[in-house]
C-alpha cells in the first residue's frame, strides 16, 4: 500500500509541468545537456586560456608568427638524399623547400620500408609455421630478438654499426663492379633516361591497365559460362613483354651511370647514405616482427576443416591455397599489417636521433631550431602525420570492405 | 610335447623411435625439408660463432673495479684503458666504468643509496603483491601501497622536504629515469585511459566528439611530435613565469600520449561486454557511476588486461624517445658515453649492453603478458 502511494505520488508530480527543480535534477536528458554544457565550456575555457597565454608568451619573447618563415632562406645543407635530388635544393632555397625535400625523403622511406618490412614478415611469417623444428625455431628467434629491442635503439645501433663495420671509400666492398658499399653508403648505378624512356615507361603502365582488363573479361566469362582460362600468360606479356618490345625498338634509351673509383672517393653513381641503409633496415626488420605475427595469426585462423573440405571437393593444393586458404587467411592478416605500415612511417621520424633529413629531423629540427616559430612548425608537421595516417585509415576501410564476408 | 618358447619382443626399427625418429620427421621430412635445414645451420655457423668470441672468447673482463647496484667488485688494481683491450673482442671493463652512468646518470655519487633503496623497495613489491592477495586486509594494503610507494620513492630519490639533500631532476638519468618515466607514465595515464574510453563510448554527443578527436588525433601522429610540442609549446600555453621542468613537460606529453591508447584497449574491453550487463544494470536502477564501476569496468578492464600490459611495454619501449629532446634514459647515457674521447670507438659494447638490459626487461614483461593471456581466456578450445 505503502508502495503504491510513493509511485502514484511521484506520477503526480511528474505530470506538474512546471519548472521543478528536483525533477530537473533526475531527468536525463537535462543531466545530459548539462554535463555536456560543463565539458564543452571547460574545454573551449582551456583552449580559449591557452591560446591567449600563447599570444602573450610570444609577444614577450619577440617570436615572429605566421608562415612567412617559409619563404626565407633555409641557410643550411641538408644530407644530400633523394629529396635533395627532386627539389633541386641548396642551402640558397627556401625554408619550405626544407619542408618539401623532408616530405620526400620521409615517404621514401616510408615505401621502401613497408615493401622490406612486408617480404621480411613474410617469410618469417610462413618460417613461424614450418614444420621444420630448426627453420620456426629460428624464425621464432628472430621475432623474440627484434620486436622486445626499442626501435630507436636498433637505429642508433645498426647506424653505429654501419659506421664502424663498413670499409674506407677506398677498401669499397665491391659488386661485380657497379655496386659498391663503404662507410659512405651504396653506391648504386645511376639510371639515366634519354629521349623516348617516357614511352616504354607509358606502355608499362598500359600494360598494366590492359592486363587488368583482360582479367576482367576472363573472368566474367569463367562466371557466365564456367570456362576457365589463365591469364598470368596474357598478363606477363602484357606487362613485361610490352614495354621491353617498346624500349627495344627505340634503342635501349636509358644509360646507367656506374660509380668509379677516385683519389679519395667514389664519384658518379647514386649514392645512398647510411643513415637511410641503417634507418630502413631497422625499420624494416622491427615491423617485420609484428607483421610476421599477422600473417602467422591469418593462416592458423583458418579452419583445418576449409583445407579438408576444399580437398574434398577434389581441388588440387594450389587450388586450394589460392582460393580457399588466402583469402581467409588474409582477411585477419591484412588489416593488422597496414596498421604496421602507419606505424613504420611514424617510427620514420626517429631518423632525428641520426641525422636523416626526413621531415621531423630537417624541417622540426633544423629549421625549428633556426626559426624558432615551434607552433606553425609542429602544426604542419603533425599536418602531415595525420593526413597520411587519414590516407591508411582509408585504404584500411576499404580493404577491410572489400574483404568482409559477403552475407546474403 | 612341444613348448611354447616365448621370444623377446622385437625393440622397433632404430628409424622408428627415439632421435632419430625425431630428425627425420622434424628436420629431414622432405628434400626441401633437408635444404631448409642445412641452410639454417649454415645461417647459425656464420652468426654465432663470430659473435659469441666477439662478446666472450676474445673479450677482456678483468680489468678495474666493477660498481654493482652500490657493491663493488675488484678485478684488477690496473685501470682498464682502450689499450690494454684490445681490438679483437668486446671490453667490457668500459662498461664497468660507465656503469654507473647507465644506472643513475649523473645522479650524485654519494647519495646513490637512495636510488638503490628505491630499486629495492620495487623489487620487494613484486614480493609482497603476491602475498597480500590472500590476506584479511588485502584491500587497505594495497590502497597504502599505492598511495605510499610513489610518495616514498619520490622522497627519497628527489630529496628535499628538509630531510634529504635535494638533487635536480636534470641530474636524474640512466636505467632510474628510463624506470621513472616508464611507471609514471602508466600510472597516470591509466585513469585518464579509462575516462576517455567511458568518453568515447558515452551517450553525450559533445563528450563522445571531445574524446574521439582527442584519441584519434595523438593516435595519428608519431610520439615525437608530441615530445617536441610538450617541450616546446607548452611552456607557452601557460601564464608567463611559470617554470615547468623540462622532465615534468616529457611525463606530460608522454602521459597524454598513452592515455590514448590505453583508451582504445580499455574500448576494446567495453565493447565486448553483453549489451545486456549494461541493461540489467539500469534495470536496478544504478546510477551511471555505479554501473560503471561496480558492473562494466571490473568485467572490461579484466579481458583487457593483457592489452593493457602490450601497451605499457610498447610505452617501456617509447620511453628511449626522450633523448631526442635532451633526457638522459639508459639509451641516451650509452649515445653520450660513446663520445668519451679516452673510449674512442667503444660504441658496440655500449649498445650491445643497453640492448641486453632492455631486451632482459621487454622479453619478461612480454612472457608476462603471454601468461595472462592464457589466464584470462576463459574461452574453450577444443
Amino acid at each position: 500500500m505503502y508502495m503504491k502511494k510513493i509511485i502514484l505520488d511521484s506520477l503526480g508530480k511528474s505530470q506538474h509541468r512546471g519548472l521543478n527543480f528536483r525533477d530537473m535534477l533526475y531527468n536525463n536528458e537535462a543531466r545530459a545537456f548539462f554535463f555536456q554544457i560543463v565539458t564543452f565550456v571547460l574545454v573551449v575555457g582551456l583552449f580559449y586560456t591557452a591560446i591567449g597565454n600563447l599570444f602573450q608568451n610570444i609577444d614577450e619573447r619577440g617570436i615572429n608568427t605566421g608562415f612567412t618563415f617559409l619563404k626565407n632562406r633555409a641557410g643550411f645543407d641538408i644530407l644530400p638524399f633523394l629529396g635533395n635530388y627532386v627539389v633541386d635544393y641548396t642551402p640558397e632555397s627556401s625554408n619550405f623547400s626544407v619542408f618539401y625535400v623532408g616530405l620526400v625523403n620521409t615517404l621514401v622511406v616510408a615505401f621502401v620500408g613497408i615493401i622490406l618490412s612486408t617480404l621480411i614478415g613474410l617469410l618469417i611469417g610462413i618460417a613461424r609455421l614450418s614444420n621444420n623444428y630448426l627453420v620456426a625455431k629460428l624464425a621464432g628467434g628472430y621475432i623474440e630478438l627484434f620486436r622486445n629491442v626499442p626501435i630507436l635503439l636498433q637505429i642508433l645501433f645498426w647506424y653505429n654499426l654501419f659506421i664502424n663495420l663498413f670499409p674506407h671509400p677506398k677498401q669499397s666492398f665491391a659488386f661485380f663492379d657497379i655496386m659498391f658499399l663503404n662507410q659512405r653508403g651504396l653506391y648504386l648505378p645511376k639510371p639515366i633516361p634519354e629521349d623516348g624512356f617516357m614511352l616504354a615507361a607509358i606502355s608499362l603502365l598500359l600494360g598494366i591497365i590492359a592486363s587488368y582488363f583482360v582479367k576482367k573479361y576472363y573472368k566474367k566469362k569463367h562466371e557466365l559460362t564456367g570456362i576457365h582460362t589463365s591469364t598470368w600468360p596474357f598478363s606477363i606479356a602484357l606487362i613485361l613483354g610490352l614495354p621491353i618490345i617498346v624500349f627495344l625498338i627505340l634503342g635501349s634509351p636509358l644509360q646507367f651511370d656506374i660509380a668509379v673509383l677516385g683519389k679519395f672517393n667514389l664519384r658518379g653513381g647514386m649514392n645512398v647514405v647510411p643513415e637511410f641503409l641503417a634507418l630502413t633496415f631497422a625499420l624494416s626488420v622491427y615491423t617485420a616482427t609484428y607483421i610476421a605475427e599477422a600473417i602467422r595469426s591469418g593462416i592458423e585462423a583458418v579452419d583445418k576443416g576449409q583445407k579438408e573440405a576444399a580437398a574434398a571437393i577434389g581441388l588440387t593444393p594450389t587450388q586450394s591455397l589460392k582460393l580457399i586458404i588466402l583469402p581467409q587467411a588474409l582477411r585477419v592478416a591484412i588489416p593488422p599489417t597496414i596498421n604496421q605500415y602507419l606505424n613504420l612511417t611514424k617510427n620514420s621520424s626517429l631518423a632525428t636521433a641520426i641525422g636523416y633529413p626526413e621531415l621531423m629531423s630537417a624541417f622540426g629540427g633544423t629549421v625549428l631550431n633556426q626559426v624558432g616559430q615551434a607552433v606553425e612548425i609542429l602544426a604542419m608537421a603533425m599536418l602531415v602525420y595525420l593526413v597520411i595516417s587519414l590516407f591508411i585509415s582509408l585504404l584500411l576501410n576499404y580493404v577491410n570492405n572489400k574483404m568482409a564476408i559477403q552475407g546474403r | 610335447m612341444p613348448v611354447f618358447d616365448q621370444q623377446e619382443t622385437r625393440k622397433p626399427p632404430i628409424s622408428q623411435i627415439g632421435a632419430v625418429l625425431w630428425l627425420k620427421t622434424n628436420l629431414f621430412s622432405s628434400w626441401i625439408n633437408s635444404i631448409l635445414t642445412f641452410a639454417s645451420l649454415y645461417l647459425l655457423y656464420i652468426m654465432i660463432p663470430p659473435l659469441l668470441n666477439w662478446m666472450i672468447f676474445d673479450a677482456s673482463f678483468s680489468f678495474g673495479t666493477i660498481n654493482f647496484f652500490g657493491f663493488e667488485i675488484k678485478f684488477s688494481e690496473e685501470m682498464a684503458t682502450n689499450d690494454n683491450c684490445g681490438r679483437v673482442g668486446a671490453c667490457w671493463p668500459y662498461i664497468y666504468e660507465k656503469l654507473y652512468m647507465y644506472t643513475y646518470g649523473f645522479y650524485p655519487r654519494t647519495e646513490t643509496w637512495r636510488p638503490n633503496t628505491v630499486f629495492a623497495l620495487t623489487g620487494l613489491l613484486f614480493v609482497i603483491v603476491p602475498l597480500i592477495k590472500n590476506y584479511k586486509y588485502k584491500n587497505r594494503v594495497t590502497l597504502s601501497l599505492i598511495i605510499l610507494y610513489p610518495l616514498i620513492s619520490y622522497v627519497l630519490i628527489a630529496g628535499g622536504f628538509g630531510l634529504l639533500t635535494p638533487v635536480d631532476t636534470d641530474q636524474w638519468g640512466g636505467l632510474l629515469l628510463t624506470l621513472i618515466i616508464a611507471s609514471v607514465g602508466i600510472i597516470v595515464s591509466f585513469p585518464i585511459g579509462v575516462l576517455l574510453a567511458l568518453g568515447r563510448q558515452s551517450n553525450l554527443k559533445v563528450i563522445k566528439l571531445f574524446s574521439t578527436l582527442f584519441i584519434e588525433f595523438i593516435r595519428a601522429v608519431p610520439l615525437i611530435t608530441i615530445l617536441f610540442m610538450a617541450s616546446f609549446v607548452l611552456p607557452l600555453f601557460l601564464e608567463s613565469g611559470n617554470y615547468f621542468d623540462k622532465l615534468l613537460r616529457a611525463l606530460i606529453g608522454i602521459a597524454l600520449f598513452q592515455a590514448a591508447y590505453f583508451a582504445e584497449v580499455v574500448r576494446g574491453g567495453l565493447q565486448a561486454i553483453p549489451r545486456g550487463q549494461y541493461e540489467a544494470a539500469d534495470a536496478i536502477g544504478l546510477s551511471y557511476f555505479q554501473k560503471n564501476v561496480l558492473i562494466i569496468l571490473p568485467q572490461a578492464l579484466k579481458i583487457s588486461i593483457p592489452n593493457i600490459v602490450g601497451s605499457s611495454i610498447s610505452l617501456f619501449k617509447d620511453t628511449t624517445l626522450v633523448l631526442i629532446i635532451g633526457l638522459f634514459d639508459m639509451l641516451a647515457m650509452v649515445n653520450l658515453t660513446s663520445n668519451d674521447p679516452y673510449w674512442l670507438g667503444r660504441e658496440t659494447e655500449g649498445f650491445v649492453f643497453v640492448t641486453m638490459v632492455m631486451w632482459a626487461i621487454l622479453y619478461t614483461m612480454s612472457r608476462y603478458s603471454r601468461k595472462l593471456e592464457l589466464r584470462f581466456n576463459t574461452e574453450n578450445k577444443n
